[in-house]
Protein backbone atom coordinates (compact mmCIF):
# COMPACT_ATOMS: atom_id res chain seq x y z
CA UNK A 1 0.00 0.00 0.00
CA UNK A 2 1.49 3.42 -0.84
CA UNK A 3 -0.28 5.68 1.34
CA UNK A 4 -3.45 6.06 3.80
CA UNK A 5 -5.24 8.31 5.26
CA UNK A 6 -5.66 8.05 8.99
CA UNK A 7 -9.07 9.77 10.35
CA UNK A 8 -7.90 9.28 13.75
CA UNK A 9 -10.97 8.99 16.57
CA UNK A 10 -13.34 10.36 13.62
CA UNK A 11 -16.39 9.65 15.45
CA UNK A 12 -15.62 9.92 18.90
CA UNK A 13 -16.53 12.93 20.84
CA UNK A 14 -17.86 15.31 18.11
CA UNK A 15 -20.80 13.03 17.40
CA UNK A 16 -22.20 12.46 21.16
CA UNK A 17 -25.47 12.78 19.93
CA UNK A 18 -25.32 9.35 18.18
CA UNK A 19 -24.10 7.54 21.42
CA UNK A 20 -26.33 4.86 22.51
CA UNK A 21 -27.15 3.93 25.58
CA UNK A 22 -24.24 1.93 27.25
CA UNK A 23 -22.12 4.49 25.56
CA UNK A 24 -23.64 7.00 27.89
CA UNK A 25 -23.33 4.54 31.07
CA UNK A 26 -19.53 4.24 30.23
CA UNK A 27 -18.87 7.73 30.19
CA UNK A 28 -20.95 8.35 33.62
CA UNK A 29 -19.07 5.80 35.12
CA UNK A 30 -15.94 6.91 34.25
CA UNK A 31 -16.90 10.34 35.29
CA UNK A 32 -18.56 9.95 38.66
CA UNK A 33 -15.51 7.13 39.23
CA UNK A 34 -13.15 9.92 38.67
CA UNK A 35 -15.29 12.46 40.77
CA UNK A 36 -15.27 10.16 43.61
CA UNK A 37 -11.75 9.62 43.63
CA UNK A 38 -11.18 13.40 43.82
CA UNK A 39 -13.54 13.72 46.71
CA UNK A 40 -12.17 10.84 48.06
CA UNK A 41 -8.38 13.22 48.81
CA UNK A 42 -10.30 15.44 50.08
CA UNK A 43 -12.34 13.86 52.27
CA UNK A 44 -8.74 12.15 53.89
CA UNK A 45 -7.59 15.74 53.99
CA UNK A 46 -10.11 16.90 56.00
CA UNK A 47 -10.39 13.77 58.41
CA UNK A 48 -6.37 14.63 58.91
CA UNK A 49 -7.63 17.95 60.18
CA UNK A 50 -10.05 16.21 61.89
CA UNK A 51 -7.20 13.96 64.11
CA UNK A 52 -5.49 16.65 65.04
CA UNK A 53 -8.27 18.73 66.11
CA UNK A 54 -8.96 16.20 68.14
CA UNK A 55 -6.46 15.66 70.38
CA UNK A 56 -6.94 19.28 70.86
CA UNK A 57 -8.23 20.94 73.99
CA UNK A 58 -11.29 19.40 75.40
CA UNK A 59 -13.15 22.39 76.53
CA UNK A 60 -12.95 23.80 73.51
CA UNK A 61 -14.69 21.50 71.64
CA UNK A 62 -16.88 21.01 73.85
CA UNK A 63 -18.05 24.47 73.64
CA UNK A 64 -17.37 24.14 69.61
CA UNK A 65 -14.87 26.59 68.95
CA UNK A 66 -12.44 24.30 68.40
CA UNK A 67 -10.42 24.99 64.88
CA UNK A 68 -12.31 21.65 63.40
CA UNK A 69 -16.04 22.44 64.48
CA UNK A 70 -15.45 25.92 63.29
CA UNK A 71 -13.99 25.28 60.22
CA UNK A 72 -16.61 22.48 59.09
CA UNK A 73 -19.31 24.72 60.47
CA UNK A 74 -18.31 27.78 58.52
CA UNK A 75 -18.07 25.38 55.02
CA UNK A 76 -21.81 24.31 55.87
CA UNK A 77 -23.19 27.76 55.99
CA UNK A 78 -22.20 28.15 52.67
CA UNK A 79 -24.85 27.72 49.69
CA UNK A 80 -21.89 26.27 47.19
CA UNK A 81 -20.21 23.52 49.94
CA UNK A 82 -24.46 22.48 50.12
CA UNK A 83 -24.65 22.14 46.40
CA UNK A 84 -21.93 20.65 46.34
CA UNK A 85 -22.98 17.85 48.51
CA UNK A 86 -26.22 17.32 46.45
CA UNK A 87 -23.75 16.69 43.35
CA UNK A 88 -21.59 13.87 45.20
CA UNK A 89 -24.65 12.12 46.44
CA UNK A 90 -25.77 12.16 43.24
CA UNK A 91 -22.27 10.82 41.61
CA UNK A 92 -22.32 8.53 44.51
CA UNK A 93 -25.89 7.04 43.84
CA UNK A 94 -25.34 6.85 40.13
CA UNK A 95 -22.17 5.22 39.99
CA UNK A 96 -23.93 2.60 42.91
CA UNK A 97 -26.69 1.73 40.93
CA UNK A 98 -24.89 1.92 37.31
CA UNK A 99 -22.03 -0.72 39.36
CA UNK A 100 -24.91 -3.04 40.13
CA UNK A 101 -26.37 -2.62 36.67
CA UNK A 102 -22.66 -3.80 35.63
CA UNK A 103 -22.47 -6.43 38.19
CA UNK A 104 -25.66 -8.26 36.04
CA UNK A 105 -24.28 -7.48 32.74
CA UNK A 106 -20.63 -9.50 34.45
CA UNK A 107 -22.98 -12.45 35.43
CA UNK A 108 -25.26 -12.11 32.09
CA UNK A 109 -28.02 -11.46 33.46
CA UNK A 110 -30.69 -9.36 31.50
CA UNK A 111 -28.40 -7.97 28.80
CA UNK A 112 -31.00 -6.90 27.04
CA UNK A 113 -32.34 -4.86 29.35
CA UNK A 114 -29.19 -3.09 29.48
CA UNK A 115 -30.09 0.07 27.89
CA UNK A 116 -32.91 -0.10 30.06
CA UNK A 117 -31.35 -0.50 33.00
CA UNK A 118 -29.45 2.63 32.38
CA UNK A 119 -31.92 4.34 32.33
CA UNK A 120 -33.61 3.28 34.87
CA UNK A 121 -30.41 3.79 37.43
CA UNK A 122 -30.60 7.43 35.93
CA UNK A 123 -34.24 8.16 36.68
CA UNK A 124 -33.53 6.42 40.44
CA UNK A 125 -30.42 8.93 40.28
CA UNK A 126 -32.76 11.83 39.65
CA UNK A 127 -35.78 10.98 42.36
CA UNK A 128 -32.80 10.24 45.44
CA UNK A 129 -30.93 13.43 44.12
CA UNK A 130 -34.63 15.82 44.77
CA UNK A 131 -35.82 13.67 47.54
CA UNK A 132 -32.34 14.67 49.57
CA UNK A 133 -32.41 18.36 48.39
CA UNK A 134 -35.05 19.29 51.77
CA UNK A 135 -32.56 16.99 54.02
CA UNK A 136 -29.33 19.02 52.56
CA UNK A 137 -30.36 22.41 52.02
CA UNK A 138 -31.86 23.00 55.83
CA UNK A 139 -31.44 26.07 57.41
CA UNK A 140 -28.78 27.18 54.74
CA UNK A 141 -29.23 30.95 53.72
CA UNK A 142 -28.05 31.76 49.63
CA UNK B 1 -35.63 -22.94 22.75
CA UNK B 2 -36.95 -24.53 25.74
CA UNK B 3 -40.08 -23.04 25.99
CA UNK B 4 -39.46 -19.10 27.17
CA UNK B 5 -37.41 -17.07 24.69
CA UNK B 6 -33.82 -16.32 24.69
CA UNK B 7 -32.49 -12.62 25.53
CA UNK B 8 -31.37 -13.06 21.45
CA UNK B 9 -34.69 -13.89 20.36
CA UNK B 10 -35.97 -11.28 22.53
CA UNK B 11 -34.23 -8.50 21.01
CA UNK B 12 -35.08 -9.96 17.04
CA UNK B 13 -38.51 -9.66 17.79
CA UNK B 14 -38.25 -6.03 18.97
CA UNK B 15 -35.71 -5.25 16.07
CA UNK B 16 -38.08 -6.86 13.93
CA UNK B 17 -40.90 -4.22 15.54
CA UNK B 18 -39.50 -1.01 14.96
CA UNK B 19 -38.51 -1.76 11.63
CA UNK B 20 -42.06 -2.57 10.39
CA UNK B 21 -42.83 0.65 12.14
CA UNK B 22 -40.48 2.56 10.34
CA UNK B 23 -41.04 0.99 6.69
CA UNK B 24 -44.74 1.74 7.17
CA UNK B 25 -43.96 5.62 7.57
CA UNK B 26 -41.38 6.85 4.87
CA UNK B 27 -41.26 4.47 1.48
CA UNK B 28 -44.36 6.45 -0.55
CA UNK B 29 -43.20 9.70 0.37
CA UNK B 30 -39.84 9.42 -1.58
CA UNK B 31 -41.35 7.92 -4.28
CA UNK B 32 -40.12 9.77 -7.77
CA UNK B 33 -37.60 12.01 -5.78
CA UNK B 34 -34.56 11.94 -5.34
CA UNK B 35 -31.86 10.96 -2.51
CA UNK B 36 -28.52 13.70 -1.63
CA UNK B 37 -25.62 11.58 -1.04
CA UNK B 38 -22.71 12.98 0.79
CA UNK B 39 -19.98 10.45 0.19
CA UNK B 40 -16.49 10.59 1.92
CA UNK B 41 -13.48 10.98 -1.04
CA UNK B 42 -9.47 10.85 -0.71
CA UNK B 43 -6.95 9.30 -3.35
CA UNK B 44 -3.74 9.93 -2.51
CA UNK B 45 -2.61 9.28 -6.12
CA UNK B 46 -5.04 12.16 -7.16
CA UNK B 47 -4.23 16.25 -7.06
CA UNK B 48 -6.85 17.77 -5.10
CA UNK B 49 -8.21 14.63 -3.46
CA UNK B 50 -5.25 14.14 -1.25
CA UNK B 51 -6.82 16.11 1.14
CA UNK B 52 -10.35 14.21 2.46
CA UNK B 53 -13.93 15.78 1.08
CA UNK B 54 -17.24 15.07 0.60
CA UNK B 55 -18.70 15.18 -2.64
CA UNK B 56 -22.97 15.38 -3.04
CA UNK B 57 -24.61 13.07 -5.24
CA UNK B 58 -28.21 13.21 -6.29
CA UNK B 59 -29.51 9.85 -6.99
CA UNK B 60 -33.13 9.05 -7.81
CA UNK B 61 -34.83 7.08 -5.33
CA UNK B 62 -36.27 3.99 -6.56
CA UNK B 63 -38.38 1.47 -4.19
CA UNK B 64 -36.03 -0.56 -1.96
CA UNK B 65 -33.16 1.30 -2.53
CA UNK B 66 -30.15 0.69 -0.51
CA UNK B 67 -27.13 2.40 0.32
CA UNK B 68 -25.14 0.43 -1.88
CA UNK B 69 -27.34 0.46 -4.75
CA UNK B 70 -27.26 4.57 -4.47
CA UNK B 71 -23.60 4.57 -4.49
CA UNK B 72 -23.44 2.06 -7.26
CA UNK B 73 -25.84 4.64 -9.09
CA UNK B 74 -23.49 7.32 -8.26
CA UNK B 75 -20.33 5.18 -9.60
CA UNK B 76 -21.62 3.76 -12.69
CA UNK B 77 -23.75 7.30 -14.15
CA UNK B 78 -21.80 10.19 -12.32
CA UNK B 79 -18.11 9.42 -11.35
CA UNK B 80 -16.49 6.26 -11.62
CA UNK B 81 -13.75 6.82 -9.77
CA UNK B 82 -15.92 6.24 -6.55
CA UNK B 83 -14.80 3.19 -4.83
CA UNK B 84 -16.19 1.08 -2.06
CA UNK B 85 -16.13 -2.58 -1.82
CA UNK B 86 -19.18 -4.67 -2.62
CA UNK B 87 -20.00 -8.35 -3.49
CA UNK B 88 -22.66 -10.49 -2.80
CA UNK B 89 -25.22 -7.63 -2.29
CA UNK B 90 -27.33 -9.79 0.19
CA UNK B 91 -25.53 -9.07 3.79
CA UNK B 92 -23.26 -12.46 3.43
CA UNK B 93 -20.01 -11.44 1.96
CA UNK B 94 -19.07 -9.20 4.51
CA UNK B 95 -17.43 -6.40 1.41
CA UNK B 96 -19.57 -3.21 2.04
CA UNK B 97 -19.38 -2.50 5.81
CA UNK B 98 -19.77 1.81 5.73
CA UNK B 99 -19.99 4.34 8.13
CA UNK B 100 -23.97 5.81 6.97
CA UNK B 101 -25.17 8.92 9.13
CA UNK B 102 -22.68 8.24 11.74
CA UNK B 103 -23.45 4.40 12.39
CA UNK B 104 -21.48 1.67 11.02
CA UNK B 105 -23.89 -0.51 8.90
CA UNK B 106 -23.80 -3.02 5.68
CA UNK B 107 -24.40 -0.88 2.49
CA UNK B 108 -26.70 -3.66 1.26
CA UNK B 109 -28.54 -4.11 4.07
CA UNK B 110 -29.51 -0.33 5.02
CA UNK B 111 -32.60 1.12 3.21
CA UNK B 112 -32.44 4.49 2.03
CA UNK B 113 -35.88 5.18 2.83
CA UNK B 114 -34.91 4.62 6.53
CA UNK B 115 -32.19 7.16 6.60
CA UNK B 116 -32.10 11.45 7.28
CA UNK B 117 -30.78 12.70 4.42
CA UNK B 118 -28.54 14.21 3.30
CA UNK B 119 -27.02 10.56 3.67
CA UNK B 120 -23.57 10.93 4.61
CA UNK B 121 -21.32 8.10 3.90
CA UNK B 122 -18.15 7.42 5.17
CA UNK B 123 -15.98 4.73 5.04
CA UNK B 124 -15.57 2.88 8.47
CA UNK B 125 -14.14 4.71 11.59
CA UNK B 126 -10.80 3.69 13.18
CA UNK B 127 -9.36 2.20 10.17
CA UNK B 128 -7.08 3.87 7.70
CA UNK B 129 -8.50 5.08 4.79
CA UNK B 130 -6.85 3.95 1.31
CA UNK B 131 -9.16 4.77 -1.64
CA UNK B 132 -12.89 6.54 -0.79
CA UNK B 133 -14.89 3.96 1.13
CA UNK B 134 -12.01 1.73 1.04
CA UNK B 135 -10.69 0.89 4.47
CA UNK B 136 -7.29 -1.64 5.41
CA UNK B 137 -9.02 -4.54 6.59
CA UNK B 138 -5.20 -5.68 7.28
CA UNK B 139 -4.91 -5.47 10.90
CA UNK B 140 -8.45 -6.61 11.41
CA UNK B 141 -7.89 -9.88 9.66
CA UNK B 142 -4.50 -10.01 11.95
CA UNK B 143 -6.97 -9.67 14.84
CA UNK B 144 -8.98 -12.84 13.83
CA UNK B 145 -6.78 -14.41 12.80
CA UNK B 146 -5.14 -14.83 16.08
CA UNK B 147 -7.43 -16.61 17.54
CA UNK B 148 -6.88 -19.28 15.56
CA UNK B 149 -10.10 -19.21 13.46
CA UNK B 150 -10.71 -22.99 12.79
CA UNK B 151 -12.03 -26.28 13.66
CA UNK B 152 -9.06 -28.69 15.32
CA UNK B 153 -9.78 -32.27 16.39
CA UNK B 154 -7.09 -34.31 15.49
CA UNK B 155 -9.29 -37.57 15.87
CA UNK B 156 -11.70 -39.11 14.17
CA UNK B 157 -14.81 -40.33 15.76
CA UNK B 158 -15.62 -43.90 15.72
CA UNK B 159 -17.19 -46.63 13.77
CA UNK B 160 -17.76 -45.34 9.52
CA UNK B 161 -18.89 -42.09 10.46
CA UNK B 162 -16.04 -39.67 9.29
CA UNK B 163 -18.46 -36.35 10.21
CA UNK B 164 -17.57 -34.83 13.15
CA UNK B 165 -21.77 -34.76 14.75
CA UNK B 166 -22.68 -31.73 16.80
CA UNK B 167 -25.41 -32.13 19.28
CA UNK B 168 -28.81 -29.79 18.62
CA UNK B 169 -28.12 -28.04 21.99
CA UNK B 170 -24.43 -27.40 21.41
CA UNK B 171 -25.06 -25.92 17.58
CA UNK B 172 -27.64 -23.62 19.27
CA UNK B 173 -25.43 -22.48 22.00
CA UNK B 174 -23.00 -21.32 19.14
CA UNK B 175 -25.73 -20.85 16.18
CA UNK B 176 -25.60 -16.64 16.40
CA UNK B 177 -21.57 -16.68 16.67
CA UNK B 178 -21.35 -18.87 13.73
CA UNK B 179 -22.89 -15.89 11.54
CA UNK B 180 -19.89 -13.75 11.08
CA UNK B 181 -19.42 -12.06 8.08
CA UNK B 182 -16.03 -10.72 8.65
CA UNK B 183 -17.49 -7.09 8.12
CA UNK B 184 -15.84 -5.01 10.49
CA UNK B 185 -18.22 -3.07 11.64
CA UNK B 186 -18.06 -4.25 15.63
CA UNK B 187 -14.03 -3.54 15.54
CA UNK B 188 -15.04 0.28 14.07
CA UNK B 189 -17.85 0.73 16.62
CA UNK B 190 -15.71 -0.17 19.28
CA UNK B 191 -14.26 2.41 21.45
CA UNK B 192 -11.31 0.09 23.61
CA UNK B 193 -10.55 -1.28 20.09
CA UNK B 194 -9.52 2.57 18.61
CA UNK B 195 -7.49 3.42 21.68
CA UNK B 196 -6.14 0.08 22.20
CA UNK B 197 -4.52 -1.32 19.04
CA UNK B 198 -3.70 -5.32 20.57
CA UNK B 199 -6.79 -5.72 21.79
CA UNK B 200 -8.46 -8.34 19.81
CA UNK B 201 -12.02 -6.92 19.46
CA UNK B 202 -15.23 -7.84 19.22
CA UNK B 203 -15.14 -10.09 16.16
CA UNK B 204 -12.38 -12.36 17.07
CA UNK B 205 -13.67 -12.92 20.61
CA UNK B 206 -16.83 -13.83 19.00
CA UNK B 207 -14.90 -16.39 17.05
CA UNK B 208 -12.82 -17.59 19.81
CA UNK B 209 -16.20 -17.88 21.61
CA UNK B 210 -17.90 -19.70 18.26
CA UNK B 211 -15.09 -22.55 18.92
CA UNK B 212 -14.27 -22.62 22.85
CA UNK B 213 -17.74 -23.03 23.19
CA UNK B 214 -17.86 -26.42 20.53
CA UNK B 215 -17.75 -29.68 22.29
CA UNK B 216 -16.70 -31.36 19.39
CA UNK B 217 -13.20 -29.64 20.55
CA UNK B 218 -11.12 -31.13 22.81
CA UNK B 219 -10.73 -29.89 26.74
CA UNK B 220 -6.90 -29.03 25.37
CA UNK B 221 -8.05 -26.70 22.77
CA UNK B 222 -10.54 -25.54 24.51
CA UNK B 223 -8.34 -24.43 27.32
CA UNK B 224 -5.87 -23.23 24.69
CA UNK B 225 -7.92 -20.75 23.04
CA UNK B 226 -8.82 -19.56 26.58
CA UNK B 227 -5.41 -18.92 27.33
CA UNK B 228 -5.59 -16.36 24.21
CA UNK B 229 -8.56 -14.78 25.06
CA UNK B 230 -7.88 -14.17 28.65
CA UNK B 231 -4.55 -12.00 28.11
CA UNK B 232 -4.13 -8.48 28.98
CA UNK B 233 -5.21 -7.06 25.45
CA UNK B 234 -8.20 -10.10 25.44
CA UNK B 235 -11.68 -10.34 27.20
CA UNK B 236 -10.89 -7.87 30.03
CA UNK B 237 -10.28 -4.74 27.77
CA UNK B 238 -13.85 -4.99 26.79
CA UNK B 239 -15.68 -2.01 28.95
CA UNK B 240 -19.64 -3.07 28.01
CA UNK B 241 -20.56 -0.55 26.52
CA UNK B 242 -22.48 -2.61 23.70
CA UNK B 243 -21.98 -0.51 20.81
CA UNK B 244 -20.38 -3.66 18.93
CA UNK B 245 -24.19 -5.38 19.82
CA UNK B 246 -25.72 -2.06 18.28
CA UNK B 247 -24.22 -2.09 15.27
CA UNK B 248 -23.79 -6.07 14.37
CA UNK B 249 -25.40 -6.27 10.89
CA UNK B 250 -26.20 -10.42 11.75
CA UNK B 251 -27.49 -9.53 15.52
CA UNK B 252 -24.58 -11.31 17.05
CA UNK B 253 -25.08 -10.99 20.67
CA UNK B 254 -21.31 -10.22 20.58
CA UNK B 255 -21.19 -8.19 24.15
CA UNK B 256 -22.77 -11.35 25.86
CA UNK B 257 -20.40 -13.81 24.03
CA UNK B 258 -17.64 -11.83 25.77
CA UNK B 259 -19.14 -11.40 29.07
CA UNK B 260 -19.20 -15.58 29.21
CA UNK B 261 -15.68 -15.87 27.86
CA UNK B 262 -14.57 -13.93 30.89
CA UNK B 263 -16.82 -15.42 33.54
CA UNK B 264 -15.22 -19.42 31.58
CA UNK B 265 -11.80 -17.47 32.18
CA UNK B 266 -12.15 -16.43 35.63
CA UNK B 267 -13.58 -20.17 36.18
CA UNK B 268 -10.85 -22.08 34.52
CA UNK B 269 -8.29 -19.63 36.44
CA UNK B 270 -10.34 -20.71 40.21
CA UNK B 271 -10.60 -24.06 39.40
CA UNK B 272 -7.89 -25.56 41.53
CA UNK B 273 -8.97 -29.31 41.45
Amino acid sequence: MSQSYNRGLIEDFGRWKEFSAGMWAWIFHKFTGWMLIGYLFTHIAVLSTAIGAAAGDPAAIQQETDVYTTTIQGLESLFIIRVLEVGLLAVAVFHILNGLRLLMVDLGVGLSAQDKSFYASLVLTGIITIASVPTFMDGVTI
Amino acid sequence: MRGTESPQQERLKEKEQGLAQEEAVDESDLEGETVHLKVFRYDPEVEGKQEPRFDDFYVPFEKGMTVLDAVMYARDEFDSSLTFRHSCRQAVCGSDAFFVNGKQQLGCKTQISELKQPVRIEPLPHQEVVKDLVVDMDHFYDQMHAVEPYFQQEELPDGDLEEQRQSRENREKVKMSTRCIWCAACMSSCNIAAGDNEYLGPAAINKAYRFAMDEREDDEIKEHRLRIVEQEHGVWRCQTQFSCTDVCPKDIPLTEHIQELKREAVKKNLKFW
